[in-house]
């Protein structure tokens, strides 16, 4: 659509004038006519485009947010237990089996994992039996089973880059290994969280993960299980998201 | 319930709306309850009073800070969206940018969109159009689909179906979902909206969202929300639109804690919502899911006139939080529908003028105590209080140059002769002597109900003279002077 691509370019450059003779007017000069960028005069120049100056701003309250470690995840449980998130203490060992049993007990049929996610291989090896939940791969493009995943698919599973103490809340990183809709379409979602792994703040986390410098396509911070409180300030869990989520405390990783 | 005037159709009357709501006890009753609850939760969380204006503190400066280098920090997240993969778009008004997604749109052969919760999309008045273009446009935040379904528009800017009670929400599905049985059970009514939506998330063409916070330095998209409708519009549809207004951009990503720290505690009550979403790109190679288009589409709507003056340029800072309205006395009191406008309560009653002219909308920044709440609680201190005063001199009495839309289109003449002749009255102690002579000894005649007099004893009672003036009782005491 060319017609289109030219209206938008017109628009970008009309409103990106107004900004700059805007602010040209307030540092004392006459806004530079439309269309045109003659350099600012010398001590008013605006800052060069992109490299803005760091805000000057104090984050005192931010650094001060910290927990010993032996209370991170104390503190992250109290905060999402309060918002319905379920917790499964297990071991590097024996988390395949417990998160198995745990999902035959609640009548799941089916688990799903990602391919090409190091929960794969274990889960399949305590599987070997038979017995429920069945292990499913998602192991080809949403556009070949989107089906399934909506309708036949009643747990899924990922990992995840660490907690937050502050708030709760899980770091999750979908990959070609883990897709994203893993932790969003089953009705259940389980994910392991080695409690060794626990951030204070979302703010020290996004730093120490040095994402300003190169980020994922999609990261998200999850806390709970999907909720709503839309009708009458009632609190509603699992009204498009998983119903349930399930943290699988695994001291020292999955391994 | 009465019907409620939807912005765009039917004539823009304030003090109508705000008369017909007032009497309305479902609404009285309805918000006073939502927003009792809302203050209270904020409440709990900003319990610190030091932490408070320490947060808030720091969240204004990195509003400001943005809006200072509003058109570098724009061309920035343009060049690190491109390089990610995302497409950028941009609309002056939004006419244009409801021809941008429809293209886009077209582009693909879309005629099923799903959609999480974008207030721009609201000023668009969006889904209407995509409706007249065939193009099918559902919105899935509960409360969202609740005020479509009911050919509604929101009444909050968080809580869109808060003005509705569970009766009535039972109500309508019960008669617009195919196969509902009624119930009043709210987790009946929510799997019920459950049930609809999944299916249309799986069959949809594309997805549409809003954006909380756009990252500069990354080109990151950042979605907060609690139901999971946000990424199922984003993830699952092949394709996803995202929009947002010029001023939504911020520098950094260590700007984002903090922003989203005082806009959850402040909109709903929690430290944190169930996803907070950072996209920052499509389906990367080697990803088995994902949208394969990203689409930006950045809107200006006026408010790069706002961003020309220093002072209204506060407004922009907004974080779209809506603790303001959850605080006033007005908006409790009349509900948001009253304000005929995309944006209600104090944080509309600056900002729409601003974008509509005060020609139709000079009702708006009048209709505040000047109470002072909004300000107080605001999270990134917008001086709402100032800024209405100021919106009411230009109404009147614009400034030279005045960039607001329509300044001066409340003057009236008739009002410039009165204050002329009171400084006349005042400025000379003949006529000041003989009209408080004529004002005491006329005392018994009932005010005048007159024009804008009528208007002003309609609803304050009208003073009424002493029997003789202060200088009349301080002389026959015999005060030197009087």
């Amino acid at each position: 659509m060319p017609e289109q691509a030219e209206t938008e370019a017109g628009a970008r450059e009309r409103i990106l004038d107004r900004l700059r003779a805007a602010r040209a007017a307030e540092a004392g000069h006459a806004p530079p006519p439309a269309g045109h960028a003659p350099p600012p005069p010398a001590g008013h120049a605006p800052p060069p485009g992109g490299h803005a100056p760091p805000a000057p701003v104090d984050t005192a309250v931010l650094a001060a947010k910290t927990w010993p470690p032996a209370e991170r995840l104390a503190r992250l449980r109290r905060c999402m237990e309060a918002v319905k998130a379920e917790f499964l203490e297990a071991t590097a060992a024996g988390w395949p089996a417990a998160v198995r049993d745990f999902l035959r007990a609640g009548g799941a049929r089916t688990l799903m994992a990602g391919a090409g996610s190091p929960l794969a291989g274990p889960l399949a090896a305590a599987g070997a039996d038979g017995a429920a939940p069945a292990l499913v791969l998602y192991d080809r493009p949403v556009e070949e089973l989107k089906a399934s995943l909506f309708s036949t698919i009643d747990a899924g599973i990922t990992t995840c880059l660490g907690g937050i103490a502050e708030t709760g809340g899980l770091i999750l990183c979908p990959s070609p290994g883990e897709p994203r809709l893993l932790s969003l379409v089953p009705p259940i979602h389980l994910v392991l969280l080695d409690p060794a792994r626990i951030w204070d703040t979302l703010w020290q986390a996004v730093r120490e993960l040095g994402w300003s410098k190169a980020i994922p396509a999609n990261a998200l911070v999850i806390s709970g299980p999907s909720k709503t409180a839309d009708i009458e300030q009632t609190l509603a869990y699992g009204v498009h998201g998983p119903k349930r989520l399930i943290v699988v405390l695994v001291p020292g990783g999955a391994g | 319930m009465a019907a409620e005037p939807v912005p765009g159709s039917g004539p823009l009357d304030f003090h109508a709306s705000a008369a017909a709501a007032l009497a309305d006890p479902q609404i009285r009753a309805n918000f006073r309850r939502a927003m009792d609850g809302l203050m209270a939760k904020r409440a709990a969380l900003f319990a610190d009073p030091a932490e408070w204006q320490a947060l808030r503190a720091l969240g204004a400066a990195i509003r400001a800070h943005a809006l200072d280098h509003l058109p570098e920090l724009l061309v920035r997240l343009e060049e690190r969206c491109r390089a990610n993969g995302i497409q950028v778009h941009w609309a002056e008004s939004t006419g244009d940018a409801n021809a941008a997604v429809l293209a886009i749109l077209r582009a693909h052969g879309a005629t099923r969109v799903v959609k999480g919760k974008s207030m721009v999309s609201e000023e668009m008045h969006l889904n209407d159009y995509l409706a007249e273009h065939g193009v099918e446009s559902l919105e899935s935040d509960l409360g969202e689909y609740v005020v479509q379904l009911d050919h509604e528009t929101p009444s909050h800017i968080i809580m869109p179906a808060i003005h509705k009670n569970g009766r009535q929400i039972a109500r309508l599905f019960g008669e617009k979902i195919r196969g509902a049985q009624y119930t009043e059970d709210v987790d009946a009514l929510t799997a019920m909206a459950r049930r609809v939506l999944r299916q249309k998330f799986e069959e949809a063409d594309a997805g549409m969202s809003g954006v909380n916070v756009a990252v500069a330095e990354t080109g990151t998209l950042v979605l907060v929300e609690n139901e999971g409708n946000g990424r199922m519009s984003t993830h699952v549809p092949p394709l996803h639109i995202a929009l947002m207004g010029i001023e939504k951009v911020v520098e950094r990503l260590a700007d984002v804690p903090p922003l989203l720290a005082l806009l959850c505690r402040s909109a709903t009550g929690q430290t944190i919502t169930t996803y907070t979403n950072l996209i920052s790109g499509p389906r990367g190679a080697g990803e088995l899911d994902g949208p394969h288009e990203v689409h930006l589409v950045i809107l200006d709507n006026g408010r790069s006139r706002i961003f020309a003056d220093p002072e209204l340029r506060a407004t922009l800072r907004c974080i779209r939080c809506g603790a303001c309205m959850n605080h006033c006395p007005v908006y409790t009191r009349i509900g948001g529908h009253a304000y005929q406008a995309v944006y209600p309560g104090p944080i509309g009653k600056i900002l729409i003028p601003q974008t509509e002219g005060l020609k139709t909308r000079r009702e708006l920044p009048q209709a505040s105590s000047l109470c002072g709440a909004c300000a107080e609680v605001c999270p990134v201190a917008i001086p709402i209080t100032e800024l209405l005063l100021r919106l009411r001199r230009e109404a009147a009495h614009p400034e030279p140059g005045s960039p607001v839309l329509q300044a001066g289109e409340a003057r009236a003449p008739w009002e410039e002769r009165a204050w002329a002749a009171w400084r006349r009255v005042f400025a000379s102690p003949r006529l000041y002597r003989l009209a408080s002579r004529l004002a005491t000894r006329c005392r018994w005649l009932p005010p005048p109900r007159l024009g804008p007099l009528a208007a002003w004893t309609r609803v304050r009672s009208a003073p009424r003279p002493a029997r003789r003036s202060l200088h009349e009782l301080a002389r026959r005491r015999g005060v030197p002077d009087a």
